[in-house]
């Protein structure tokens, strides 16, 4: 077998292309579950409170409490109220998981233990997951987190108090539930409800007051409507939302970005036979020249 | 049927029989007591009292509603009666006088002559236009107080509006309002402010001058440590419905009936600092806004009472909500810093190599 330079160069040009240029997109973008449910958390309602932080801990069995706040989201924690301050400007926000249209935990996990499940709830699987934390790195939000200080350490995110809203039984929402956070707010600055119904309720919002809620170019903006391909946890604030500690993430999430790159590398097969086509190369001119010395 | 005081079982009426000293004891005693201080500090000022060192007490009343006066009439430990009479020397007070006209400004000016009294401001001070919006006998407000004021050995400030403007200085503030401080730039004036005032605060500071002749130590906006030094939030009695996230929804609603957190109906308790949460008024308890299921109005605060809209949350403590990025102090670790990084790190992978090499050469030809 012979391979000349010009063959080589091309081969190594469309193995290259195959891996960096985005492949357009093969699937359909994702889209939340008809039955989807959510919750819409806005900041401008906010008091700071934290009754979420505690009914949170109370309703997933978590320890730690008013005396000993969290400091951050942790493998005790699976929701937060932080402060935003700069001079006079100010907002509370509150973190959790996003419950992503497309998660990023859900495509990086290898085996399986996260998963979008019925009414696009993400969660996650004692059972099935091998602690490989692949989760942490794969989300945009910096929400799964680990129990480092345990012998059998569990990963804790919210799961939208899946225990306490849906009846598994029946397979239904049970009848007036509420995840703990919602439960114990206030001042109704965290919502739950289905995804369409809190999205008409934000634009409402909006179109009421809209001197009231921050967006790009004075165009209020809720996050989580587009945003890193769309999270049933909406947001709608007075400050930017990078501000408060959401990233820019744009219309499609990380995960479709990952998935682009994973299958892109292999896309046509070209880049993993053009990788061993190389390493096959260079073995036979190795084994050519130990031939000739031997010779 | 006796005298009213006789089936009250109070000490004899002063002004008919005189007061013997051990009722007189035992009112001061009382007084002590209801200020927390120790039963001697009583026989003190009985004993300052029957030396006749009874301070002289002048009572200005500007902008303001008289409620500062009217809650220290109700006050029983000690009366008025025997705060006034007994204790101090009231020379001049507006509410209180049975005198009147050229009669009582006579009085005003005696006291002033005679010097050493105790300035009481009540109400806020208008400055515009000259201070025209508040005469009394022809002259203006700040007149009055600049004179009263600047000669007295002390100036209490009672109430939100003598302390910095109080109600009369809200927005738009029409008659330019100011508190006593403003008025007497080079004086110390003791601010007690309070919307009313905690009467037992007047009496310590007072019965405190009046004793020892020394003013209790103030915060940098002038008002007693003893009485401001805390938020209403540190010593509520609803306090730990807070922490447990317990909160009144609207009026009326189950957890108002069972006096949880006031906090989300827009209580300022965090923000506010007095001891309304600790010395309820008038002894009569839970006599106190929170007491009654009001959330706090912020009055001892400027900038809280009268500015903030009653229901809008109030400020929490620096560090009691964590901030954001806590732990994200990640460094100046920035994509460029990672491409000198790797490069260093790929010169030195280069170089072991070609070192490996070379030694490797070598090697062969030692062989």
């Amino acid at each position: 077998m012979s391979m000349d330079r010009r063959t080589l160069l091309k081969g190594l040009a469309v193995a290259g292309a195959g891996a960096v240029a985005p492949v357009e997109a093969s699937e359909k973008y994702a889209e939340a579950p008809e039955d989807a449910v959510g919750m819409l958390y806005d900041a401008t309602r906010c008091i700071g409170c934290q009754a979420c932080v505690t009914a949170c801990k109370t309703a997933n069995n978590l320890p730690g409490n008013r005396y000993n706040p969290p400091e951050d989201l942790s493998g005790e924690t699976k929701n937060i109220i932080r402060l935003y301050q700069d001079g006079d400007e100010s907002s509370y926000v509150k973190s959790q998981c996003m419950h992503c249209v497309d998660p990023g935990c859900a495509n990086a996990c290898m085996i399986g233990a996260f998963k979008k499940r019925e009414y696009g709830i993400v969660t996650w699987d004692p059972d099935r997951c091998i602690g490989c934390r692949y989760c942490q790195v794969a989300c945009p939000y910096n929400i799964p987190k680990f129990q480092w200080n345990t012998g059998v350490p569990l990963i804790v995110k919210c799961e939208l108090c899946n225990h306490i809203i849906h009846d598994p039984d029946t397979g239904t929402l049970r009848e007036g539930a509420l995840p703990g956070c919602c439960q114990a707010c206030p001042k109704e600055a965290v919502i739950f409800g289905r995804y369409t119904d809190l999205i008409e309720d934000a634009k409402q919002r909006i179109a009421e007051r809209p001197e009231r809620y921050w967006g790009p170019d004075g165009e209020p903006k809720i996050f989580g409507l587009t945003d890193g391909g769309g999270t049933q946890v909406l947001y709608l604030a007075d400050l930017s939302f990078e501000k408060l500690g959401l990233p820019t993430l744009g219309d499609h999430g990380t995960a479709k970005q990952a998935r682009e790159i994973q299958h892109g590398i292999y896309r046509g097969f070209i880049a993993p036979v053009a990788l061993y086509g190389v390493l096959g190369l260079v073995m036979w001119r190795n084994n050519r020249a130990a031939k000739k010395e031997e010779g | 049927m006796g005298r009213r005081d006789e089936w009250l079982d109070l000490p004899g009426d002063p002004t008919v029989d005189g007061v013997d000293r051990r009722d007189f004891v035992k009112v001061c005693m009382m007084a002590a007591a209801a200020l927390g201080l120790p039963a001697a500090t009583g026989v003190k000022w009985a004993e300052a009292a029957e030396a006749g060192l009874k301070p002289s007490v002048i009572w200005l009343h500007f902008q303001e509603c008289t409620g500062c006066t009217e809650s220290l009439l109700r006050t029983s430990h000690p009366g008025l009666d025997k705060l006034i009479l007994d204790m101090v020397s009231l020379d001049y007070h507006e509410t209180l006088f049975a005198a009147a006209g050229h009669q009582i400004e006579a009085a005003l000016h005696d006291a002033v002559a005679k010097g050493g009294y105790v300035c009481v401001v009540e109400g806020a001070i208008p400055t515009k236009e000259d201070g025209i919006y508040c005469q009394i006998a022809g002259r203006t407000a700040i007149d009055i107080l600049q004179e009263v004021g600047g000669n007295a050995a002390a100036v209490i400030a009672i109430g939100s509006c003598a302390s910095w403007g109080g109600i009369p200085s809200a927005d738009p503030n029409p008659t330019g309002a100011v508190g006593a401080q403003e008025i007497l730039k080079d004086k110390t004036v003791i601010n007690l402010p309070g919307c009313p005032s905690n009467p037992y605060n007047f009496l310590g500071v007072v019965l405190q001058f009046a004793t020892m002749g020394t003013l209790p130590a103030l915060d940098d906006e002038g008002r007693p440590l003893f009485a401001y030094g805390r938020t209403i939030h540190e010593h509520c009695p609803r306090r730990a419905h807070f922490d447990a996230g317990r909160f009144v929804r609207q009026f009326g609603d189950d957890g108002h009936n069972l006096g949880y957190c006031l906090f989300a109906m827009g209580c300022k308790g965090p923000e506010t600092y007095a001891n309304c949460s600790t010395l309820h008024f008038n002894e009569v308890p839970d006599a106190w806004p929170i007491g009654i299921g009001a959330p706090c109005f912020g009055c001892t605060t400027k900038g809280v009472g009268f500015t903030k809209p009653l229901f809008q949350e109030a400020a929490l403590p620096p560090n009691y909500v964590p901030p954001i990025h806590p732990s994200d102090q990640r460094g100046p670790i920035t994509p460029g810093w990672a491409g000198v990084v790797g490069l260093a790190t790929g010169a030195a992978v280069g170089g072991a190599l070609m070192a490996s090499k070379k030694l490797g050469e070598g090697e062969t030809e030692g062989s």
